[in-house]
């Protein structure tokens, strides 16, 4: 299988999340890019085990690479940032401390440590902007936009420790790639900063607090809805809105979408297959952004 | 030729209780008395004392002594010593060798028996080497007197004044078109709150003046060749197009430009306001000669202009729009190395907003903008015309930062208090200070920012977050917010202000590797030139006769600067005056008849002092240049390399010496 992205989707896009799984898999089957999923994957460790017990977050993200590494895949895409992250963090802890080495190889029974260092482990904004690149997605454009202006907002995991996916202080690549779908997007300060992860579960007041930040400063921008990179900021922007609305008496209802449901619209996918009908927050503002509108093929010849 | 009877003494030294403690001294002297050609043995308390030199003279004449041993400290400390006591006795200083026996025995072990056994192989090996010893002669090398300082700032004026006005000749040679560097850009002065340019000017006239002094501005040093004493150093003249010796310094020319408003980045004011093509850098410009930008010149750019410049110069002819790049070959004995710094880019770090929001500034552009002679005449004008009512502070901006420098920068804490006074001065806004540690330990410093805190200047402990356009609250709209762990209170705040300045730090400049290579000298870590010793040799470097003043070396501020560039002056007249140095004799030369011309030596050799002789076919040690590293023996295939103090009857014998386990 050699040739494809290996794909791991985690928990979150087979769960509150699926709607990034359907768009994604829509835009990269549109681009030619085939996305393999991983056969027998397991949980990649971020939420439930990170924080507590990183040695088994990182020997279960460790399967994973070893997973992908039998199926022959040299580039590993998470979607997810939390799984992205523990799946990048796994192999620099191999790398850099070999009592955590050793523990993996044990616990693999199997494995070369180098092999599984080997493998690049992608997030798939990094893979649309590296291996396609804005020029492609402006050339490939079949919709024209017409929706309103898009606050994109990168969250902490994707760039943060390892700026590699984008740059750590002012990632931009998001915002290049809806600019050249045509979608125009606002000068968001709050772009790296925390949704909460899943505080918003725990001690729900800070989460809920993070959130309405996130939200009131993307207005005060101009934005009209904001796309996200990772399922779990998605889902505490989406999710929370109505409550956050009710506290902070601020009339958010503000569509929370994927970067890869909008440039699998203005790409052409079929508007059933983007997960759109999932959203919580701002439905009526997505149904009208993401009816149908051929793009005037002589405007853009 | 080496005496053909070997009559060795060892003196094995307690250093108090530093070696006496760990290591049993009278045994190793005891044993050492055993080992063969040795005729005596001492142990003393003190060998480096002026009664432990004399019991090597005197043992010299009375026991017919022509080899010594030492065993004590590092010879690093009391080679020299020791050496001079054998010349004193009437021996060869080079029939000695030294054991240390402390810093690598007696102080880095702890078990007595081993540490005793460690030094008495150590002393064997010795004993069994020194017995191989030739004796050697130093050479001398003479000290041209002419001295290059580089770099015209502060450091660079003040170490060429001084050797100037010792009556050396000295050549400045300074990359900008002025000299005066940082300082020159600079207001106020902290502690005292001295103008800048009042101190500094006059020491700009005294060095255009100074009958001893060749300044050359504009111009780059591109080949160094040569050693102590006797450097051959090419310069490279950048044209300015306008003859230095012909300009009067009307600046006719200025107002005669085609421009009749300035349109190009002003460097000199960090691009705050705008200069002609045909610029002086500030009003007290030295030389005040004017410069001709060819990037932005329309007559250099298409040919067409009419060049009223030249017709406002007139019968002077100054301006010549043809000049070409001039190269000067002089030679010097020493060289002073000024070239001081460049500031933080700001930019690196994006969180504090540099470049992405207007009003946020960099220390030193604000030290432009309080200055009467700045781009807005000494008024505190944001970007957006607006006069700030409340100023935030940024300490430590690329400093003490593991993502950027690690190092403090030294001068940044002082200088933002300074700028904190100023801009109240100026403006009557409310001041915070963002400080991680507040560092004023220098004369006057501490009671300026008790000065400060009597001014009302809020100081917030903590590092910075960021800077940021995100509001809260609308107290925060339209203007920049500082969110910041306040670390005494215990909590994070957001602070609103109007203006941002940024405490950016100091770093290496981005040329210091390439004046490292021309003059072969090493850096630390961070890129800042090395020092030969950072407490002893503050202003040598490894090269014999190159010196160091000023940022080049490491953050300073301007007392420290020029105390440094005045010892540095003070080494290089020290070598001057004496006329010659001595080399030491452990170089590497090589035995021609071995020698198959491989030149392995020359590209292995760090000090270039390896030559190649085409017409012998043979390399040859230039022994002025020659640091004894050994690089080159050890290369050599053939074994034509070799070193004295070094050869191999010598080395093996140590090596039997020390493996030789009784």
């Amino acid at each position: 299988m050699s040739g494809a992205y290996g794909y791991f989707p985690g928990c979150s896009l087979k769960g509150a999340g699926v709607a990034y799984e359907e768009s994604l898999l829509a835009l990269f089957r549109l681009l030619g890019l085939p996305l393999a999923e991983l056969e027998d994957w397991n949980c990649c460790g971020a939420t439930s085990y990170m924080s507590i017990d990183e040695r088994s977050a990182i020997l279960l993200s460790s399967r994973n690479l070893l997973l992908a590494h039998k199926a022959g895949y040299r580039d590993v895409v998470a979607p997810c940032s939390a799984c992205y992250l523990v799946l990048r963090k796994a192999q620099d802890y191999m790398e850099r401390y070999p009592r955590i080495g050793k523990e993996v190889h044990a616990a693999l029974g199997d494995g070369d440590l180098k092999v599984l260092n080997a493998i690049r482990v992608r997030h798939p904004l990094e893979v649309l902007y590296t291996d396609v690149g804005p020029g492609r997605i402006r050339q490939s454009l079949v919709r024209q936009w017409h929706g309103g202006r898009v606050a994109c907002y990168y969250g902490c995991q994707m760039v943060r420790p390892y700026a590699e996916a984008d740059r750590a202080h002012d990632p931009m690549r998001m915002d290049e790639l809806l600019r050249a779908a045509g979608v125009p997007t606002v000068d968001y300060s709050l772009k790296t900063k925390c949704c909460g992860g899943s505080l918003t579960g725990t001690t729900h007041e800070v989460g809920v607090r993070l959130n309405y930040a996130l939200l009131r400063e993307a207005a005060r921008k101009g934005a009209d809805a904001i796309a996200t990179v990772c399922p779990l900021c998605q889902y505490n922007l989406d999710a929370y809105q109505r409550e956050i609305r009710r506290a902070s008496h601020e009339p958010f209802d503000m569509p929370i979408l994927y970067f890869s449901q909008i440039l699998g619209w203005a790409l052409g996918a079929d508007t059933g297959a983007l997960g759109l009908r999932r959203a919580i927050s701002g439905r009526k503002t997505v149904q009208q952004w993401f009816s149908e509108r051929r793009v005037e093929k002589e405007a853009y010849a | 030729m080496p005496e053909r009877i070997v009559r060795i003494g060892v003196y094995t030294c307690h250093c108090g209780s530093n070696i006496a403690a760990t290591v049993d001294v009278k045994a190793v002297a005891e044993f050492a008395a055993t080992l063969p050609n040795v005729v005596l043995s001492r142990d003393y308390k003190y060998m480096c004392s002026d009664p432990g030199q004399d019991l090597i003279r005197q043992d010299i004449r009375s026991h017919a002594l022509n080899r010594i041993v030492v065993a004590s400290c590092s010879p690093h400390l009391h080679e020299h010593t020791f050496r001079t006591a054998l010349k004193v006795g009437g021996l060869n200083p080079f029939y000695f060798h030294m054991v240390n026996i402390r810093e690598q025995a007696s102080w880095v072990h702890e078990n007595r028996v081993q540490a005793t056994r460690k030094a008495k192989d150590l002393v064997r090996a010795a004993v069994r080497r020194v017995a191989f010893h030739e004796p050697l002669k130093r050479g001398r090398v003479a000290i041209h007197p002419d001295v290059l300082v580089l770099g015209g700032g502060i450091a660079g004026i003040h170490a060429a004044l001084t050797l100037a006005n010792a009556g050396k000749h000295v050549y400045l040679v300074e990359k900008e078109p002025t000299i005066g560097g940082h300082m020159a850009k600079f207001d106020k002065t902290f502690p005292t709150l001295d103008c800048a340019a009042c101190i500094l000017t006059p020491k700009m006239s005294a060095v255009r003046s100074h009958p001893n002094i060749t300044l050359w501005t504009y111009s780059e040093v591109v080949k160094v060749d040569g050693y102590v004493g006797n450097y051959k150093v090419k310069v490279l003249r950048h044209p300015r197009y306008i003859d230095e010796d012909l300009c009067a310094g009307c600046l006719d020319c200025l107002e005669a430009c085609v421009y009749k408003q300035a349109k190009v980045p002003d460097a000199f004011n960090l691009g705050l306001s705008k200069r002609r093509p045909i610029y002086i850098p500030f009003p007290q410009a030295v030389p005040q000669v004017p410069v001709i930008d060819p990037e932005t010149c329309i007559q250099f750019k298409s040919g067409k202009c009419k060049t009223t410049c030249v017709d406002a110069c007139g019968e002077r002819h100054a301006i010549n729009l043809h000049a070409e790049p001039q190269a000067h070959e002089i030679e010097v004995g020493t060289v002073i190395l000024a070239t001081g710094f460049q500031t933080f880019d700001a930019a690196r770090v994006p969180y504090y907003g540099y470049g992405r929001y207007g009003n946020v500034y960099t220390a030193l552009e604000v030290e432009r903008l309080v200055n009467a002679s700045g781009p807005t005449a000494g008024q505190v004008v944001m970007r957006d015309g607006r006069t700030p009512q409340t100023v935030g502070i940024v300490h430590c901006v690329g400093s003490r930062d593991e993502n950027t420098h690690r190092w403090c920068s030294r001068v940044c804490c002082m200088y933002s208090l300074k700028l904190a006074h100023l801009i109240k001065e100026h403006t009557g806004a409310e001041v915070f200070d963002f400080y991680i540690d507040i560092r004023t330990p220098g004369k006057g410093f501490e009671e300026f920012y008790q000065k400060l805190l009597n001014e009302r200047v809020h100081f917030v402990r903590g590092r910075v977050a960021e800077v940021t356009d995100w509001v809260l609250d609308p107290s925060e709209e339209g203007r920049l917010v500082i969110r910041v762990e306040d670390t005494l209170a215990g909590f994070v705040r957001r602070i609103p202000v109007d203006m941002v300045v940024l405490a950016t730090g100091l770093e290496p400049r981005a040329d210091a590797p390439e004046i490292r290579r021309l003059f072969n000298i090493s850096c630390a870590g961070e890129g800042f030139f090395l020092e030969r010793h950072p407490k002893l040799a503050p202003v040598n470097t490894f090269t014999d006769g190159v010196f160091l003043a000023g940022c080049c070396q490491s953050p300073k501020d301007i007392p420290d600067t020029v105390a440094q560039a005045g010892a540095a002056a003070a080494e290089a007249l020290a070598l001057i005056d004496a006329g010659y140095i001595e080399t030491e004799p452990n170089t590497a030369h090589v035995e021609e008849s071995l020698c198959c011309g491989c030149k392995t030596c020359m590209s292995m050799c760090p000090y270039h002092a390896v030559s190649f002789l085409p017409e012998i076919y043979k390399s040859r040690v230039n022994e002025v240049l020659c640091k004894g590293c050994g690089t080159c023996v050890a290369a050599c295939p053939s074994g034509a390399m070799r070193q004295n103090l070094f050869e191999d009857d010598e080395i093996f014998a140590e090596i039997e010496g020390i493996l030789t386990n009784a």
